[in-house]
C-alpha cells in the first residue's frame, strides 16, 4: 500500500502551514474593514468607530456577533441551491491563491529538514494565481444571479464583462514580468528579488518595470471589485448589486471576501513586484542574527509591505469617485491593453538586446 | 494504467457531447455540446502524449483550444444577434434562414 | 489499487457524471455549472497524465473566459428552465440512440484493435512549460503565427457581427 507511506512531517507542516495562513488571511481581512474605517473617518475629517474597545478596536467582532445574529433570509423565488453555493465560491477563491505565495525564506531545521514557508511550490505559479482570479467572477456572477432580482442580475453581467475586459491586460503585464523573471514559480521571482542593490540597479521588480506595474496594480484593483472599479456592487445605482438579496453571514461572507481577496492580492502584487519579503541589507542582518530571528524579521516586513499596499489600496477608494461604465470599458481596452502590449514590446526588445 | 481508459473515457464524454447536440434544441446547449466534444480530444491527444512521450500531441492541444476560444467568440456573437431578431435560441426557430 | 488510480476514477466518474448533467438538466445554469465541473475533471486528468501546462490553461481558457462568456450571454437572454424549448421524446430518443450506436461501434472497433499501450505512472516533464515552449516555437511556430491570425480575424468578426446598428 503506497497510501500508507505517508511523510508525517511533511503533512504536519503544511497541515499547520494552511491553518496559520488561512487564521492569518482572517484576522487581516477583520482589521482590515476596522482600517477602512478608520482611514475613511481620518479622509472625511471624522472619528470613525471608537466605541468597542480601545480605538474601537473590538468594532470587527461586534460586526461579526452583529451577522451571525441577523435572520437568515432566502428569497422566495430564488434558486436556492446556487443562492447558497455563491457566497462560499467566492470565499473559495478569495483564499486559494495564498497556496503558493511564499510567506518568507526557508528555515533549515535542526534535524536537516527544511522547512518551507510556502504551500506549495509549483512550477507554474503565476499561471495558477491568474487561473484562480479569473474564477472569481463566478461567485458574484452566480449569485447575482440566482437572487432574481433585476438590479443583482445586471450587476452580475457588469461584473462579468469587467473581469473579462480586465483580466486581458493583467496577462499582458504579467508577460512582461515573466521576460524578465525567466521563471513562473513565485519562490524563485521571490529570490531573484534578493536584498535590493545589486550589479548598479535596483534588484525589485518595481523599478524594472513601473508601468508593468501600474496596469497590473489597476487590473486587480478591477478584479478585486476595489472601488473606484466597484460596478458592480455600486451602492449608488444597483442597491449594493450582487449581494443586494443576502443577509445574515452570507452578506457577511461577501463583505468578509472582498478584504481577503485585497490581502491576497496585496501580498502577490508585493511578491511580484515589491520584493516579497526581501529588504536592504538583508545579508548582513542574516549574518548578525539567529536565523530563526531573521526569518521573523523577513515574515514582518512581507507583511509590512502588504500593510502599505492595503493602505495605498483605501487611500485611492476614498480618494477617486466611481468610473461610469463607459469610462471603465474605454479605459480597460483602449487604455490599459495598448499600454501593457506596448510595455510587453519594450521589455521584450530589451531583454533581447540589452542584457543579452 | 492501459490507454484503453483514456480512450474509454474520451469516447464516453464525446458521444455524450454529440447526444447533446442532437437533442437539444438551445443554441447555446448545443453550443456547449461541441466545446464538450472538442475537450475530449483534448484528453486522448494528452494520454497520447504521455504514452509516447512527445510534446507534439500537446502542443495540438494548445492549438485545438485557440480555435475553440476563436470559434465561441464569433458563435456566440451569432447567437446574440440572431436573440435579438427573433428572441429566441431555438434552433428550430432559425430554419426560417433558409426561405 | 494505489492512490493514482483512485483518483483517476473519482476524476473519471466527475467528468461523465457531470458531462450528463450538461446534457440532461434543463435550466442552461445548470448546464453550465455541470459544464465548468467537467472541465475541472478534465485538468485533474492532465495534471495526472505530468501536463500541468494544459492542466492550468484548461481553468484559464474554459472556465476563467469561455465559460464566463456563455453564463454571460445566458444572463443577459435571461433564459431559465421555463423558456427552454423542448425537442419531442421521439427525437431525443433518436439522439440518444444514434450516440449510444456510435459509442458502441467505437469501443467494439477498439477492443478488437491490438492497443498495447501503457501509460506509465513515472513522472516526466514533457509538460513543463520550458520543454512545450521550445517544441512550441522551433517546431511550430508557423502555425502559431497563422493562430495568431485566425485570433484577430475572431475578434473583428465578432465585433462586426455584434454591431448593434448594421442597416
Amino acid at each position: 500500500m503506497i497510501l500508507l507511506e505517508i511523510d508525517w512531517f511533511f503533512i504536519l507542516s503544511k497541515g499547520g502551514l494552511i491553518m496559520a495562513i488561512l487564521l492569518t488571511s482572517f484576522g487581516v481581512a477583520a482589521y482590515a474593514t476596522w482600517g477602512e474605517r478608520k482611514v475613511a473617518a481620518v479622509m472625511q475629517d471624522r472619528y470613525g468607530p471608537n466605541r468597542a474597545g480601545p480605538f474601537g478596536l473590538l468594532q470587527p467582532l461586534a460586526d461579526g456577533l452583529k451577522l451571525f445574529m441577523k435572520e437568515e433570509i432566502i428569497p422566495t423565488n430564488s434558486t436556492k441551491f446556487i443562492f447558497l453555493l455563491a457566497p462560499f465560491l467566492f470565499m473559495l477563491t478569495a483564499l486559494m491563491t495564498s497556496a503558493v505565495i511564499p510567506w518568507g525564506p526557508d528555515i533549515q531545521l535542526a534535524s536537516g529538514k527544511v522547512f518551507s514557508l510556502q504551500v506549495a511550490d509549483i512550477n507554474i505559479g503565476i499561471l495558477f494565481v491568474f487561473g484562480v482570479v479569473s474564477l472569481g467572477v463566478y461567485g458574484i456572477m452566480l449569485g447575482g444571479w440566482a437572487s432574481n432580482n433585476k438590479f443583482s442580475l445586471l450587476s452580475a453581467i457588469r461584473s462579468a464583462s469587467q473581469s473579462i475586459s480586465y483580466e486581458l491586460a493583467m496577462g499582458i503585464s504579467l508577460i512582461a514580468l515573466l521576460m524578465l523573471a525567466g521563471s513562473l514559480s513565485l519562490r524563485d521571482i521571490a529570490q531573484q528579488q534578493h536584498g535590493f542593490w545589486d550589479n548598479g540597479y535596483f534588484t525589485w521588480n518595481f523599478f524594472k518595470q513601473p508601468l508593468g506595474f501600474i496596469i497590473f496594480f489597476t487590473c486587480s484593483m478591477a478584479e478585486m471589485n476595489r472601488a473606484p472599479f466597484d460596478l458592480a456592487e455600486c451602492d449608488s445605482e444597483l442597491n449594493m448589486g450582487y449581494h443586494l438579496e443576502y443577509s445574515s453571514m452570507k452578506l457577511g461572507l461577501f463583505l468578509f471576501a472582498e478584504y481577503i481577496n485585497m490581502f491576497i492580492g496585496s501580498a502577490v502584487m508585493v511578491t511580484l513586484y515589491f520584493g516579497s519579503y526581501n529588504f536592504p541589507g538583508m545579508d548582513a542582518l542574516a549574518a548578525s542574527v539567529p536565523p530563526i530571528l531573521f526569518t521573523i524579521i523577513c515574515v514582518s516586513v512581507f507583511f509590512a509591505k502588504i500593510t502599505g499596499m492595503i493602505l495605498l489600496i483605501m487611500f485611492i477608494r476614498w480618494t477617486l469617485p466611481r468610473f461610469r461604465y463607459d469610462q471603465l470599458m474605454n479605459l480597460g481596452w483602449k487604455s490599459l491593453i495598448p499600454l501593457a502590449l506596448l510595455n510587453m514590446l519594450l521589455t521584450g526588445a530589451a531583454v533581447l538586446w540589452l542584457f543579452k | 494504467m492501459p490507454i484503453q481508459y483514456y480512450l474509454f473515457l474520451s469516447l464516453a464524454l464525446f458521444c455524450i457531447g454529440i447526444m447533446g447536440a442532437l437533442m437539444r434544441r438551445n443554441a447555446i446547449i448545443i453550443f456547449m455540446s461541441i466545446e464538450l466534444m472538442l475537450n475530449a480530444v483534448n484528453l486522448l491527444l494528452a494520454a497520447f502524449s504521455k504514452m509516447y512521450n512527445d510534446s507534439a500531441a500537446q502542443i495540438f492541444v494548445f492549438f485545438i483550444m485557440v480555435v475553440a476560444a476563436a470559434e465561441v467568440a464569433v458563435g456566440l456573437a451569432i447567437i446574440v444577434m440572431v436573440y435579438r431578431k427573433v428572441h429566441s435560441v431555438d434552433v428550430n426557430i432559425l430554419n426560417r434562414l433558409k426561405h | 489499487m494505489d492512490i493514482l488510480q483512485i483518483i483517476f476514477w473519482i476524476l473519471t466518474v466527475m467528468a461523465i457524471g457531470c458531462a450528463l448533467g450538461v446534457v440532461l438538466s434543463r435550466n442552461p445554469v445548470n448546464s453550465v455549472i455541470f459544464l465548468i465541473l467537467t472541465f475541472f475533471a478534465i485538468s485533474g486528468h492532465y495534471l495526472l497524465l505530468n501536463a500541468q501546462f494544459l492542466a492550468i490553461v484548461n481553468i484559464i481558457v474554459y472556465a476563467g473566459a469561455i465559460m464566463v462568456l456563455f453564463l454571460f450571454v445566458i444572463m443577459l437572454m435571461n433564459l431559465n428552465a421555463d423558456t427552454e424549448p423542448q425537442k419531442s421524446w421521439l427525437v431525443q430518443l433518436a439522439g440518444v440512440v444514434s450516440g449510444g450506436t456510435l459509442f458502441l461501434v467505437i469501443i467494439a472497433a477498439i477492443s478488437k484493435a491490438n492497443l498495447l499501450g501503457v501509460i506509465n505512472t513515472e513522472t516526466t516533464n514533457i509538460g513543463l512549460i520550458k520543454v512545450l515552449g521550445q517544441v512550441l516555437f522551433k517546431q511550430y511556430v508557423l502555425p502559431f503565427e497563422i493562430s495568431s491570425v485566425l485570433f484577430l480575424s475572431a475578434m473583428i468578426g465578432a465585433i462586426v457581427i455584434g454591431k448593434k446598428d448594421m442597416e
